[in-house]
């Protein structure tokens, strides 16, 4: 048991041993047989969550791992769900446009990072910087309602989204599109991948140079490592990651909208990353669960309320519970447990010196 | 002749509502090194009391002064209930304002819902070189003018202003000499609130008051201070000046949503080629 919380936790370079892989096992089991209860209605619910989660480890792969705070996931979750949206409806297939609503959103991730990285930008200001991008695409896409914006035969209408998009065709027979179980499964899967991709990425000498930039870049640097490079192909794959999140999105919801770019939307990101806990992988997806699941029950409440609520929490869990509660949680366990947490080094400690101004 | 006119006022006009949304955000910043991503809230809050006050019956003027003080107590507050845990944590104050960010915006939704609001200026519009412009954003560009050159004046030349730029410099150094930093830190956040509150309350008579219209400045304002570099007022007029020219001349000739994205697309390239700001490699300034 004590082992099995160092290891889910574990967010060290370390190969993954046998109990995370047993753990994985489980995970999967669970998700593939829960569709034998759930009804439609909680599976869609549960499939957004797990859509999300996506997007949840976009971010904290790069804040948890190699120290960059990007608010501007969103920005690439959008342009992943619009590119998806324009390219499936021009086409008529969908296969194509599900790997460029990928590839697009990775692009625009190597342009925008090639300038925030090279140009030195102190960790920061490209926060404030990315957020800023999204907010502004944000904006550009709600000004596109006339009808002289369309891309191909689609317009874009502006702040009422793209309606319709066509769901998931199987490659092999478009006949065939993915129903609502379907969509759950492939999300389901994609998550698990994604999750152990991301582990064992980790492990290998990139990650191991990752983790050594978020906790001393001068001295990765000293070795002889580019830091740049590594942190502009970390935004480039968290780009990639969010983008196709935002594909599954639009795929789930048959819809875009501008708000895939919002401040509401930004703001949850975060929300999720911190109270699950930044520094472990598992923390994000267990954040967007509890958010999720909270957010729709207040937002039945009335208006207004949801913002406010996700805002005390924001501050609550920043003033008090900077680890978020997947670490809190399992520190505690291992506590009563009589084990003695061991002394890693605060993640992020290094951004937290001030701006180089 | 007339167009000329035309561009200046619409340069003057994009460069005052730039001063107007990043003067508090600037002070706050780079005096304290607390990036305040509940500016755009502040401004809201401004907006709605500005819109309170003048149901109450003060005429707009005094009810623009006061939502600046209004704001500015806010800010007191919040400072010494969330900020003071966190200075020297920089994205811990980010992610902290955020959550500040939106409870106001939840709290001013709940309490007076989610429809924008308005208090007319009663200002007939102005023939401005064959262009009709609202006499009041005249007043407004003044405003900002001003504003901007009040704050000068304290920071410069009193005694007050001398304790927070030697504070800011060095906070041990002011604690020996006896000043009393940490109401100094509380000061100069409570007064780039209420400056941000003013601000908000002048955008009132020509954009009203919504829930959600921090989000709308917040971008811009960004932009201007990380684009002003360490030194808050002259890097944030500076970068007013030079948004302000590419924003007046490409809303007034396309669209403001183009001028938007043309103001990002300059700032992501000044970022490349002086990543420190305009003000970055100043050794003295203000």
């Amino acid at each position: 048991m004590i082992k099995f919380l160092q290891k889910l936790q574990s967010p060290s370079s370390e190969s993954p041993g046998a109990v995370w892989w047993a753990f994985i096992v489980i995970a999967a089991v669970i998700l593939a047989l829960l569709p034998q209860t759930l009804g439609l209605a909680q599976l869609l619910d549960l499939s957004v969550v797990l859509v999300l989660a996506l997007l949840a480890l976009s971010m904290s792969f790069l804040w948890g791992y190699i120290g960059i705070l990007s608010f501007g996931q969103t920005a690439f979750f959008g342009a992943g769900g619009y590119v998806y949206a324009v390219a499936a409806m021009n086409f008529g297939t969908t296969t194509l446009p599900f790997f460029l609503g990928i590839l697009l959103p990775m692009l625009l991730a190597a342009v925008l990072g090639y300038f925030m990285v090279y140009g030195k930008l102190s960790d920061i200001y490209f926060s404030v910087m990315t957020l800023v991008i999204t907010l502004i695409m944000n904006k550009a896409m709600r000004a596109t309602s006339g009808s002289q914006y369309v891309v191909g035969d689609v317009r874009l209408n502006g702040q009422n989204g793209i309606p319709g998009v066509p769901p998931l065709q199987v490659p092999w027979n478009p006949e065939i599109t993915l129903f609502i179980d379907h969509v759950y499964y492939l999300a389901a899967a994609l998550l698990i991948l994604v999750y152990i991709g991301l582990r064992l990425l980790l492990t290998t000498p990139f990650g191991r140079v990752m983790i050594g930039i978020r906790e001393n870049e001068q001295r990765i640097e000293l070795l002889g490592y580019d830091a740049r490079r590594y942190k502009l192909l970390a935004f480039i794959l968290s780009g990639a990651l969010a983008g196709l999140s935002g594909t599954m999105f639009a795929i789930w919801g048959n819809f875009v909208a501008p708000e895939m770019f919002g401040l509401d939307r930004a703001a949850e990101v975060i929300i999720w990353v911190i109270v699950g806990g930044k520094a472990t992988l598992i923390g994000p997806i267990v954040g967007v669960g509890i958010i999720q699941y909270l957010t729709t029950w207040l937002g039945m409440q009335g208006v207004g309320q949801v913002t406010l609520v996700l805002g005390v929490i924001l501050i609550v869990f920043v003033l008090a519970f900077k680890e978020g509660l997947v670490p809190t949680l399992g520190n505690l366990l291992l506590r009563l447990l009589g084990v003695r947490p061991g002394g890693q080094a605060e993640p992020g400690s290094d951004n937290e010196k001030g701006p180089d101004v | 002749m007339d167009s000329l006119m035309v561009y200046v006022y619409q340069i003057a006009f994009s460069f005052s509502i730039l001063i107007l949304i990043s003067l508090g955000l600037a002070l706050i910043f780079g005096m304290m090194k607390v990036i305040n991503l509940a500016q755009g809230e502040f401004l809201m809050l401004g907006a709605y009391f500005c819109v309170l006050g003048s149901n109450l019956g003060l005429p707009l003027w005094l009810a623009m002064l006061a939502a600046g003080l209004a704001v500015g107590l806010v800010g007191v507050i919040v400072e010494r209930t969330v900020i003071r845990f966190l200075y020297g944590r920089v994205l811990d104050t980010l992610l902290a304002t955020w959550g500040i960010s939106l409870f106001l915006m939840g709290i001013v939704t709940t309490v007076a819902g989610p429809q924008s609001q308005s208090v007319p200026s009663n200002m007939g519009p102005v023939s401005l070189g064959g262009l009709n412009v609202p006499g009041y954003s005249l007043v407004m560009i003044g405003a900002a003018l001003m504003m901007l050159l009040g704050t000068y004046a304290i920071w410069r030349f009193t005694n007050l202003g001398l304790l927070v730029r030697g504070t800011m410099q060095n906070p041990e150094m002011a604690r020996a000499l006896g000043t009393n930093t940490s109401m100094i830190y509380m000061f100069t956040f409570g007064f780039g609130s209420a400056i941000t509150g003013l601000a908000g309350a002048l955008l009132v008579p020509l954009f009203g008051a919504s829930p959600t219209m921090g989000g709308f400045y917040i971008s811009k304002a960004f932009i201007a201070v990380i684009s002003g570099g360490p030194w808050p007022l002259i890097g944030t007029v500076s970068a007013s000046g030079l948004y302000g020219v590419i924003d007046g001349v490409v809303s007034y000739e396309l669209s403001p949503v183009l001028a938007e994205i043309c103001v990002l697309f300059v700032a992501v390239i000044m970022l490349r080629l002086l990543p420190q700001g305009i003000t970055g490699r100043m050794r003295k300034g203000i």
